[in-house]
Formats: C-alpha cells, structure tokens, sequence
C-alpha cells in the first residue's frame, strides 16, 4: 500500500506524522518527495548508501547541421529558443523537456543531452528503506526529480510518501497514483483554509483520503465542524505539546521519546487499512 | 519606495503572522499575498475586494474526438503521460507542449488557453491588498507571483507609498524566485529547529543566488534555546543580520483565531518585539 | 543606424524602462534621420523567457544597439549573439538617452546587469 501524507498549509507537521509513521511499522519505504526543502532524514538520520544525479533531456544544437531555418523556435511553447543571425540558442531552464523542436528540426541538428537538476539520496536505517530528492539550488521544476524518486517505490512493502505543502504541479505529482491521503492540518483558520484547498486536491485526483489534526486543542473548533459536514474522517489527533514541539526541534522522532504514541500511529495505520479495503470492494469512494 | 519580502523556505515558521504585524506596524504601504498556492494573509486583514481579474496561463491540449482516428501518435511522443486511453488529454498532467497537436495527422488536438487563477486588488484596514488564488493543480510558474508583484508595485508607485510588504511562499523553486527578484530585502524567518534552520540554508543559497540582500527573524526562539543560539552564531558567520528574536506565545493562535494581527490583538512580548524589530528594519533600509 | 530604447511609454518622452523584457513599449530611432516609432512590447506577458523574445524581436529588425536601464542574462546572450550593443543603466527620457548616446557618452555593457527573473524592476 501507497500512502501520501500531504497538507495544504506548511508546517502543519506532514513530516512528524510520516516519519513516525514508519517509525512504528514494519517493511517500510519511506520517500520524501518534498525535493525543494527535504527534512525527513534529519529525523531518521540514514545511512546514505547511494547518490544517482536526476537529468532532464535538453536539446543541444549541432551548430554545423543547422541552417537556421527557425523551425525549433516556432514549436517551443516555452520560450526556450532563440535565433539570431541563423544561430540557434537554447534556454535550458526555461526548457520542459517535451522533445517537440528535437523532433521537428528538417536537419537532424539538435540532439537531447541529459541536464542535472536534481539528486537522489538511498538509504536505510532502522528497518527503514529511505529515499529523498533533492532539487538543486537555482534550478526551477520539481516534478522531474519527485517522479525520479517514485521510480523507486517497492509494491512489496508499505510506502509512506512525504509531499510537499501546497496544491500545486509537485503536490499532484507526488501524490497521483497513491493509494490513501492523510492530510495533516491544524486547528486554526490558516490550518483550515488550507486544508479545504488540500481537500479539492484530493478529490480532484480521487483518491481516497483522511484527516489528522496536529497540535490539537491550540486553535479553535471550526476545523472539526468542516470534517464533520464534509464527511471526512478525522484519523488521529497529535495533542499540543511543548515536550513534543522540543523533541521535533532537535530532529528527535515522538515514537523513541514518548513510546506510547507507537500504538497510536499503528492504529491509525489499521484505520488507512480498513479504509482502502473497504473502498476497493465497493469500487469507488 | 522600499521591497520587503518574509520567507522561510520551511512552511509554519510564522511568515504570515509576521507580515500580518509589519502592515499593522508599517505607514504608507501597500501589501501582498504571494503564496498565491495557500493564501492566507487575506485571513488577517479582512480585505474588501475591489477588483478580480481572471489570471490565463499556459495552454492544454483538447482533443476533438469527431477528427479523432485513434492512431496513438499522440501518445507515442507524449512525455508527460497525459493522454489517455481513449486519446482524450488528461488536463492535470497536460504541461502544454503542443507536440500531440503538431503531430496529430487529422488536426484533432487543439491548444486551448488556461484560466489558472484569479488576482484580486482589496482594500483592507491597513491600505491596499494585492492578492491571488491559483487554480486547483495548476502549474506555479511564479507567473501569478509575478502579476501580483507588479500590481502591488504600480499601486505604490502611483500612490507615493513608502512600502510594499510582500508575504511570501514556502519553498525554493519558482514561486519564490519570482517574489524575491529585485526586492530591498528579504526578511528569512526561522523557527529554532533542525528543520527549520536547514530549510532556511537553502533558500538563502537561492537568495545570494539573485544577489538578494538578506536579514533574519528568529521565531518562537525560546522552543528550543540551544538551536537559537546556533542560528545566531550560523547568522554570523555569514554577516547575516538576525533583526530579532520572538518568543512562541499562545496568544499569536488566539489572534489568528479572532482574524487580527498580534499587533492588534494584545501589547505582549511578541507585539513589542516585532514593533521593534519593524523600526530597526525602517532604519538600516532608510539608506 | 537603429536603436532600440526600452520605455515606459510610447513617445520620446516617455521615460528609460528600467527593465528590458518586461518593459511596455520600444522606442525604435533613426539615428541618421531621426526619425522614431513605438514598438509594443507583447512579450511582457510571457510566462517565462520574456527577455529572450523581446530580444528576439529585437533582432529579428536589424538594430544595431539598444538602450535600456538593466537586462538580464538571457536576453543579454542574444542580443550579443546578434552582435548588437547593449547600453544599460541609463535613466531619464528617452529623447535624453538619444542624444546621450549619439554624442558617445554611454559606455557598452559587458555582461548582464541582474539575475534573471529582474522582470520587476527596482523601486
């Protein structure tokens, strides 16, 4: 089973919850696809084993073969070519990688020569198979480097998917073809706007989904009246705790603090189970 | 007229509450939200919308399936798995290339025009509002963050205002870049975490990456003291300048729960250090 | 020969935009006859790359030189491809910047002034 622990606000704590999710199950993956800001191995601290680069194919021109004749800058949707005294310049990061002015160039004098705008970092530790992505410094998409750390993701064991906050292109890329949505939120008007935008998301992409508010009993009780009405379960509430906020700030996990909450987030592991179980045999949700 | 924008590269840090503040503390200025993914500052400021606009960006294949002959080139040249099994384009993962139209040997994909968000222009207690909303799963090319940038710009400039505060998004890709390009300043807050501060090393790298000048906020300092002065001691290592350092206080949720800016809401610690840390910021940009 | 001032307006008038790609008009000049034009400027609105149109289009009217309060990096490669001179950090009306320029009192510029993504100009 896939599951993608998302939020439309950040800092709600999506990390919290994902990495002491995996803290307190077994045959796990544990992927953050949050590549512009990746924090979850501050808090599992794995031993990383292995470092692959992410590429993305960007035209090269062979300056001999062309003859300016401007084709590759008219199918460019992204204003990534230019041309100027019959010689053809590239823009890479404006570039999406499409393959449309490789294709169409009458002289065979582009050819696609692999860009890096990202790294992945593979690890373990604890039981734990860890992967995150990180986009590099400067660099503009993160959705080539999310997709290159999904490549990864082993159906055999339980993946647990960090996403990036927001409602935007990487948040959807991260979370497509996951099984379950836990949406992490917070009980104040910040942590409920955004986690009405969450839940557009979630059902735009139809796929079935629950709520876990964090720092509960500091905010106020509209978040609970807004599940309510929509019929959206609330899976598990993560009181407000200065011990628990100090554990997190020094990248402590709450599970090997305070050993009590293991059987809480293994319950609400059997929760996403019955869901997911229950949703496949009636088809739809 | 002086840029300011609050950043964080973490999400939660306080970047809204903050910006919240500075419009209380601020004379003659103009605001602006540009987490235009989760908007949240309108929250605060209770804004009277005076004029929206529809935000169109980027175009998505349609396929007319009349023309439509089901040969599956579209298909084969797609990088972006956007179409479907019955050649019809997935909207979501559609990223606008045209290359299934250019190939469609019946001319049966057609480029249409995005409607991706909206912007808004409000009038708010504090002055005006420059404010966004992108649509669900649209791409956030900074394009928006770039439109409301603009107008938050020309309505200070029209108007001889002083300030523009910008309220910016977690991150460090595009939308960011797009509300940090040319500002006086960005202000980086920082929560006193191992998260926190490694978030915030990042996008600091993206600001001296754009020759942006930069200054700190040390947020709920007191969480955690032993990460606070690892900040400060990181911050000057750099020559970076830390403005200040908030205590957490329960009353800034409360106020956020009653829609005012902390410094509305009480006269506390929190109100009187970012009173302070605001003045000292009007000083070292008065040059 | 013809230059291109970058401008906020559309008459010689009108100010230096400080801002290459995302300026609202070109002011086209004959240097020999003195004659000018405006040129909007459609590829402010682009969503990425407005500098590499504009100077496109720059290059695609056979301008020797062009005018303009900052350029980026991206734009700034294709005018040099061009082989046109760039003139950057200039203020004041763009009938001032003319005869500035005419009378040989702008330096060239060797490289872009700002990062990409300038787009908003400074206050």
């Amino acid at each position: 089973m896939i599951i993608s622990v998302a939020s439309g606000k950040g800092g709600t704590g999506k990390t919290t919850v994902a990495v002491n999710l995996a803290l307190s199950l077994n045959n796990i993956q544990l992927l953050d696809c949050d590549v512009e800001e990746p924090n979850s191995h501050i808090f599992i601290k794995p031993l990383f084993r292995r470092r692959d680069p992410v590429f993305v194919p960007i035209p090269v021109v062979d300056q001999k073969k062309c003859d300016g004749c401007g084709r590759c800058k008219e199918v460019c949707a992204y204003n990534a070519i230019a041309i100027t005294s019959k010689k053809v310049l590239i823009f890479p990061e404006l570039c999406h990688g499409c393959g449309s002015c490789t294709y169409f160039c009458p002289n065979d004098a582009l050819r696609e020569e692999n860009e890096e705008v990202g790294v992945l970092e593979i690890g373990r530790k604890d039981g734990i198979e860890f992967i995150h992505g990180k986009l590099n410094i400067g660099k503009m998409a993160a959705p080539p480097v999310i997709r290159a750390v999904k490549k990864h993701i082993s159906r055999e064991k339980t993946v647990i998917i960090d996403v990036p906050p927001g409602t935007s292109c990487p948040v959807i890329t991260a979370i497509r073809d996951t099984d379950f949505v836990i949406l992490v939120t917070e009980p104040t008007p910040f942590g409920l706007n955004d986690l009405s935008l969450a839940v557009e998301v979630v059902r735009k992409l139809e796929i079935p989904f629950g709520v876990v508010i964090n720092r509960s009993g500091l905010g106020n009780k509209e978040t609970d009246k807004y599940c309510q009405k929509e019929d959206i379960p609330i899976l598990m509430r993560i009181p407000f705790s200065k011990k628990i906020a100090e554990i997190y700030s020094r990248g402590g996990s709450i599970v090997k603090s305070l050993p009590e909450y293991k059987e809480k987030f293994q319950i609400l592991f059997k929760e996403i189970e019955k869901i997911v179980s229950g949703s496949n045999k009636a088809g739809s949700n | 007229m002086k840029e300011i924008v609050i950043i964080s590269g973490k999400g939660g840090t306080g970047k809204t509450v903050i910006a919240g503040a500075f419009a209380a503390l601020a004379k003659d200025k103009v605001l602006a939200d540009c987490d235009v993914d989760a908007a949240d500052l309108h929250l605060l400021l209770d804004p009277k919308i005076k004029e929206s606009h529809t935000f169109k960006s980027g175009f998505t294949a349609f396929t007319h399936k009349k023309y439509c002959e089901g040969c599956g080139t579209c298909s084969m040249v797609c990088r972006f798995e956007a179409v479907k099994e019955d050649f019809s384009i997935d909207p979501i993962s559609c990223e606008g290339c045209a290359f299934c139209s250019l190939v469609c040997p019946k001319n049966a994909i057609e480029m249409r025009l995005n409607t991706s968000g909206e912007w808004f222009i409000s009038q708010t207690r504090f002055g005006p509002l420059v404010h966004a909303k992108l649509g669900i799963a649209e791409e956030n090319s900074g394009k928006l963050v770039s439109l409301v940038r603009k107008k938050a710009k020309e309505i200070a400039e029209d108007k001889s205002y002083k300030w523009v505060v910008i309220d910016g998004s977690p991150g460090i890709g595009c939308p960011v870049i797009a509300s940090i390009a040319g500002v006086d300043c960005a202000v980086v807050v920082i929560e006193p975490t191992l998260s926190g501060l490694h978030d915030a090393e990042r996008v600091i790298d993206v600001t001296r990456h754009f020759n942006i000048p930069v200054k700190v906020i040390i947020n709920k300092y007191d969480l955690n003291c032993d990460i606070t002065e690892r900040i400060e001691r990181w911050s000057k290592d750099r020559n970076i300048q830390v403005l200040g350092k908030v205590v957490f206080s329960k009353a800034v949720v409360k106020s956020v729960v009653e829609g005012k800016t902390i410094i509305e809401y009480s006269n506390n610690k929190v109100a009187k250090t970012l009173s302070d840390i605001w003045k000292l910021l009007e000083r070292e940009l008065a040059g | 020969m013809k230059i291109a001032v970058s401008s906020d307006g559309a008459t010689l008038e009108s100010n230096v935009d400080p801002r290459f790609g995302r300026c609202p008009y070109y002011i086209i000049y004959d240097t020999e006859s003195d004659d000018f034009k405006s040129v909007e400027n459609k590829s402010g609105q682009a969503a990425g790359g407005a500098g590499i149109q504009a100077a496109q289009m720059i290059s695609d009217m056979n301008i020797k030189s062009v005018i303009t309060g900052n350029i980026g990096p991206n734009a700034f490669r294709v005018l040099s491809a061009a082989s046109i001179g760039v003139y950057s950090g200039a203020t004041g009306s763009v009938k001032d910047s003319v005869e500035k320029f005419k009378k040989g009192e702008y330096k060239q510029t060797a490289g872009p002034d700002v990062g990409s993504h300038f787009g908003m100009g400074r206050g």
